[in-house]
């Protein structure tokens, strides 16, 4: 089993995250994946709509930066279910896991 | 007592430009106090982010002088990362992409990064623990 590190910078209007979610549910299951939501990835994150609840019932682990949460006054309690709140901290530590990263 | 493990951020936005140069560098603050050694690749634009001729500027449109906007240039924040690594025992070593430098005119760099190119770039993920590329759009 393989680690991979998703990160999502952009919001859906930003890039095609599509293909990001894509990627990320194809490896879950088979491998450890965690994406990693900051700046305005984070604003996927949001209520129950969010187009990411899929991969949290996949298995991958969807984490949103808490300074960028911050920054666009996005409270923990309004993140879809699934969905914590993570210092960036967690990017290093899961490199340092030997995580193939990428980021979009 | 073992060596620091080592991790290498590749980055290639301006300063100014985008969201990820400032991320790029809360990343690199937190492997520092996270005891890592930290190699960092300026490619393209990021040559410009320890360009020594940034300067801060007033504000006329809120009347703010320059002491009172204290408007924050990317260059303070990677000196203070530069002696925020050598007070923790760690190495963060910058090399700028040389023919990036070359065609940008970005030759004068605040002390500590150093020139280099490509080959740096894969000595670094040689001898890295892992290594990520923030891509600019």
């Amino acid at each position: 089993m393989n680690r991979y590190l998703l990160i999502q910078a952009s919001d859906a209007y930003e890039c095609r995250s599509d293909h990001l979610r894509a990627l990320a549910n194809g490896l879950a299951g088979k491998h450890h994946v965690t994406l990693f939501l900051v700046q305005n990835g984070v604003q996927a994150a949001r209520s129950a709509a969010s187009p990411l609840r899929e991969l949290v019932k996949a298995g991958v682990h969807v984490r949103a930066d808490e300074f960028s949460l911050k920054e666009r006054g996005i409270p923990a309690d309004r993140l879809a279910p699934g969905i914590t709140a993570a210092p960036l901290d967690l990017v290093i530590e899961e490199l340092a896991a030997g995580a193939k990263a990428l980021w979009f | 007592m073992t060596s620091p493990r080592t991790l290498t951020f590749l980055l290639m936005d301006a300063p100014y430009e985008s969201s990820r140069s400032t991320t790029a560098l809360r990343l690199i603050d937190t492997a520092l106090r996270r005891g890592y050694n930290v190699n960092v690749f300026a490619y393209e634009g990021a040559v410009y982010l320890p360009f020594s001729k940034q300067a801060p500027h007033a504000n006329a449109v809120h009347g703010r002088s320059v002491e009172e906007e204290d408007h924050p240039n990317p260059k303070d924040w990677i000196a203070a990362l530069l002696a925020a690594a050598a007070a923790r025992g760690v190495t963060l070593d910058w090399v700028q992409c040389g023919l990036c430098v070359d065609e940008r005119g970005a030759a004068e760099s605040i002390p500590g990064p150093r020139r280099g190119g490509p080959p740096d770039f894969f000595k670094f993920t040689q001898g890295s623990v892992n290594t990520l590329v923030i891509p600019t759009r």
